[in-house]
């Protein structure tokens, strides 16, 4: 084969080329912020225009917009500055929302991935101690929808507050705050076609109670100290305004592009199951992303199969990519109750707008092959067609 | 800041920038602010046999917004009896000039500063002090 | 020097006023510019993707820019942390070493000039219950090394003492200030957001054990800092951001590669460029200076002259007030008092501290010049202030009494 395959959209994508050029013209300006000459205001005026464009796409007051260095930091603010000593967080949370804060307890979810709502009342009504229950949009692994709005109005009649880490839903799925029902979103530029470093806590009312982390210049309201990144600030905008027109043009989660991805992954997903009987497509049950597949091959651990699969030019992730050191088992997958055969052997597959037939095809000959060569049963009659 | 194209043209251009005789029975001399708070007026008014405000000066340290609230007062006062005078409200000085509500405190001290002037000056005439001396002390 | 050639469009348009508050923020360096871009378009991947070889790619530039980093402060790559900017790093290292350390020791001690973020963590610390000492500064801005040993105690967990202050630039004696700390056993943390880059700076030789450093005031990006963490004798200290466990687990987060990449060519280049660098800024802060001098009667270089960087001078013009003189010198960007503080009308706590009066806090005005700023900026700036300050002197009742020879410490002033 010729070229690579980019098959792991759900870590990174590139930024948007107007994104670039907008940051491109801010990193050749110079000015802070909190100045009060020309280059101070035009570098707030800049911020605060960024602000209103996240603020239109989540529904939300642009004075409840906390900008930040990214997704785990605004889960971090959230989770310890609502002022709730309880935190509830659904078992499939990214590790910023499950490790933010000590003595998290856990929300189970079935075998789909899909949160246990009837445990989530179990649990708030068993201890009458103010809450906040923190349960994501869609899941980075598997791309599982998670029941946003039923768990907000279950927490909400229990005096509990709400966090959801939104940060892989753009251009995916609808922002709405009221519609979702929650009092704080996380949201992270470089899913969405911004940059990395920069991220974003929106709360559904702009005197939100929160106790800065970062102390000092008393920017952000005083919820967030720090000399702006308005390069970052100002590509998030940019990113957030062209995803509302997307979301425009293409109806509210079904794009063209949605679309595209969707029959794509489900091409790739049923070619899979064909070509290796044994192959398991995790979460695939529930309401998912378009974008995403969990795609297992029992037996051969998830490192080898990603190894096997760079080695040809396609890229995918096993488990989240942020686990610093080494890949581990996904606790994502050993929390939907899969065994350990299926949990340490699947890989992560996600498209991007421009994802093409020929990188599917591309990572279906790789991974055929590879379990081929591992001896698994594969399908040639599957193949032929 | 922004400041309004009036202030920028108080501050660029002020009106009535000097001083008056301060011994001259006359002329009436009010200082009011404190340099510890960034701002310090000095308005002098000279009085007509007839009562009538004929002349006003200024100088003032201070920002923008308490020179251009000190220029604007020495205009207003001019051809003004001290009644008149001492009835200008700092409201009007804050609309006259858009001041934003951090910049309200100049604005308040331009209108201590003729009360202030007004003051001294009926002093050394000897006429009866009256509300507008106790409004600024 | 070709920077200086190209300045006229660096960080500034056609018709906009001259840049010279270098201490707020530094324009990025177009050769920084030049390294970031990429990251953010061909080479997008995830440095924490260890799976493929868009993430290794990634991964390699933030290795890179750890090096530049550790290079120009001597220490060992691994010691680098990447935060999203110094604030971030002050609240890290004050808060870390505080919580991890607390059983053993409670006592922070800290200096009245330091920013804001390191005195607004240290009043956190202390309704968490942490002793807190913050020490004094001379006129000059610097602090008294006999103070500074009696106040430390084996109950000190770190003592926190900035490099370069970001209002009057003076320069602490940090080498000092470590063998203090080293013989005493508590850490060592300096913020040099100001001092990187103007300043040689050796964590070993200082014996500093944090450090914290800013992108956006060495001519990089805005959003990204560094947090130094000396490893021998090991500092270890409770993160404020839990998460994926990166940076040593110190600091979770997605790290910017395109940021990384930008802070660590600015401090190659910084760290390339300084001796000469240092050389031009001090003949264009003595240009000024006298330029200025030779104009006006009545002015004050606050904190020390000779232990200071060269790209700093803040000036009382005594008789006239900081933010009309602001307003006078529109076409010069500069600032009264901390870019952090200037909105708010309270006069800078840092030139207080020096022992000056409210007054002379008030009628101050802080130039900082760099990398861009030419001869031309120069004397136009002198030009421009000598008019503002004469203009609002010849209308500054205060200035009239000096000429008459009033003392106006003589006055009752009725303060309002």
């Amino acid at each position: 084969m010729t070229g690579v395959a980019y098959l792991d959209h759900n870590a990174g994508v590139p930024a948007l080329p107007q994104v670039v050029a907008a940051m491109a013209e801010v990193l050749a300006e110079t000015g802070n912020p909190s100045a009060v000459h020309a280059f101070g205001r035009r570098a707030r005026s800049r911020i605060e225009a960024a602000r209103a464009a996240l603020a239109e796409l989540a529904g939300a007051d642009p004075a409840a917009v906390v900008f930040t260095s990214g997704g785990t930091e605004a889960n971090a603010l959230a989770l310890r500055g609502c002022g709730r000593s309880r935190v509830l967080v659904s078992a499939v949370e990214h590790v910023s929302v499950g490790g933010a804060v000590a003595g998290a307890e856990t929300i189970p979810v079935d075998g789909d991935g899909i949160l246990d709502l009837a445990a989530l009342d179990r649990l708030l009504a068993a201890d009458d101690t103010p809450a906040l229950v923190s349960v994501m949009l869609a899941n980075n692994e598997t791309g599982v929808i998670q029941p946003v709005a039923e768990a907000a109005r279950i927490a909400h009649a229990r005096g509990a507050l709400v966090h959801c880490d939104a940060a892989q839903a753009p251009g995916r799925l609808s922002l709405d705050l009221s519609g979702l029902g929650v009092d704080f979103l996380t949201l992270s530029a470089h899913k969405m076609g911004g940059p990395a470093g920069i991220g974003v806590l929106i709360g559904s009312k702009s005197d939100m109670d929160l106790a800065p982390i970062l102390l000092g210049g008393g920017q952000e309201r005083r919820r967030r100290a720090g000399t702006e990144n308005i390069a970052g600030i100002v590509g998030f905008g940019v990113a957030a305004t062209l995803q509302m027109g997307r979301m425009a043009a293409g109806g509210s989660g079904d794009g063209d592009a949605i679309l595209g991805m969707r029959n794509l992954r489900d091409r790739l997903e049923a070619e899979a199951m064909a070509r290796v009987p044994a192959a398991v497509v995790v979460g695939n049950r529930a309401e998912r992303l378009a974008n995403t597949s969990c795609l297992a091959l029992p037996g051969v651990p998830a490192q080898v199969q990603v190894m096997a699969l760079d080695l040809e030019g396609v890229m995918v992730s096993a488990g989240a990519a942020c686990s610093s050191g080494k890949v581990e088992p996904s606790r994502v997958l050993a929390a939907m109750g899969l065994p350990p055969e299926v949990a340490g052997c699947a890989v992560r597959v996600s498209l991007g707008p421009a994802s093409s037939a020929a990188e599917i095809e591309a990572f279906l000959a790789a991974w055929v092959a590879l379990a081929r060569r591992k001896g698994l049963d594969v399908s040639d009659a599957a193949e032929a067609a | 800041m922004a400041y309004s194209d009036k202030v920028v043209d108080h501050y660029e251009n002020p009106r009535n920038v000097g001083a008056l005789d301060k011994e001259s029975s006359n002329v009436g001399t009010g200082l009011v602010g404190a340099p510890a708070c960034g701002d310090v007026m000095k308005l002098q008014i000279k009085v007509s046999a007839e009562g009538i405000i004929e002349d006003a000066k200024f100088k003032t340290f201070g920002c923008g917004s308490a020179i251009a609230s000190s220029s604007l007062v020495t205009e207003w006062v001019k051809g003004k009896t001290l009644d008149e005078a001492a009835a200008i409200k700092n409201t009007e000085i804050a609309h006259e000039l858009a001041l934003p509500p951090v910049k309200i405190h100049c604005s308040v001290l331009a209108e201590d500063a003729i009360k202030a002037a007004i003051a001294d000056y009926r002093r050394k005439a000897g006429l009866p002090e009256d509300e507008a001396e106790k409004a600024a002390g | 020097m070709t920077a200086v050639a190209k300045s006229k469009t660096i960080g500034r348009g056609p018709g906009q006023p001259i840049y010279l508050d270098y201490q707020a923020t530094t324009p990025c360096d177009p050769r920084v510019v030049e390294k970031m871009l990429p990251y953010l378009t061909e080479k997008f991947g995830n440095p924490h993707s260890r799976t493929h070889r868009y993430g290794w790619e990634a991964e390699e530039a933030v290795e890179v820019a750890r090096e530049q980093v550790a290079a120009i402060i001597g220490a060992d790559p691994k010691e680098i942390i990447f935060t999203s900017g110094a604030t971030e790093s002050n609240n890290l290292a004050l808060k870390g070493v505080a919580h991890f350390y607390k059983d053993k020791r409670d006592h922070v001690v800290t200096v009245v000039t330091e920013h804001k973020c390191v005195l607004d963590t240290c009043r956190h610390l202390e309704q968490e219950g942490f002793r807190v000492t913050y020490l004094p500064v001379g006129a000059n801005g610097l602090i008294d090394l006999a103070e500074l040993e009696a106040a430390v105690t084996d109950k000190t967990a770190i003592v926190s003492v900035m490099g370069v202050n970001n209002e009057i630039g003076v320069i602490q004696p940090l080498a000092e200030i470590g063998a203090i700390c080293r013989k005493k056993g508590a850490f060592f943390h300096s913020d040099c957001a100001q001092a990187v880059g103007k300043i040689p700076l050796d964590v070993n030789a200082m014996n500093i054990d944090l450090m914290s450093i800013s992108g956006h005031k060495i001519y990089g990006p805005k959003g990204i800092g560094a947090l130094y963490v000396r490893r021998r004798p090991r500092v270890r200290l409770v993160p404020l951001i839990n998460g994926g466990g990166q940076e040593r687990g110190m600091r979770s987060g997605t790290l910017a590669p395109f940021l990384c990449a930008g802070i660590g060519e600015a401090c190659a280049i910084a760290k390339a460029e300084m001796g000469a660098e240092s050389e031009r800024l001090r003949m264009l802060r003595d240009r000024l200076l006298n330029g200025l001098n030779a104009r006006l009667k009545e002015i004050y270089v606050n904190g020390d002259l000779d232990q200071r960087i060269p790209g700093n001078i803040n000036i009382s013009f005594a008789f006239v007030e900081g933010e009309g003189l602001m307003m006078g010198v529109k076409d010069l960007a500069v600032s009264s008092g901390s870019a952090c503080t200037s909105a708010s009308l309270e006069p800078s706590y840092v030139l207080r501290a020096l022992g000056l009066d409210a007054e002379m806090a008030h009628t101050s005005l802080r130039f900082g010049i760099g990398r861009f700023t030419t001869e031309e900026d120069i004397d136009y700036a002198i030009v421009h202030v000598a008019e503002a300050v004469e203009h609002l002197r010849a209308m500054s009742p205060l200035w009239e009494m000096h000429l008459d020879g009033v003392d106006i410490k003589s006055i009752q002033w009725a303060e309002h």
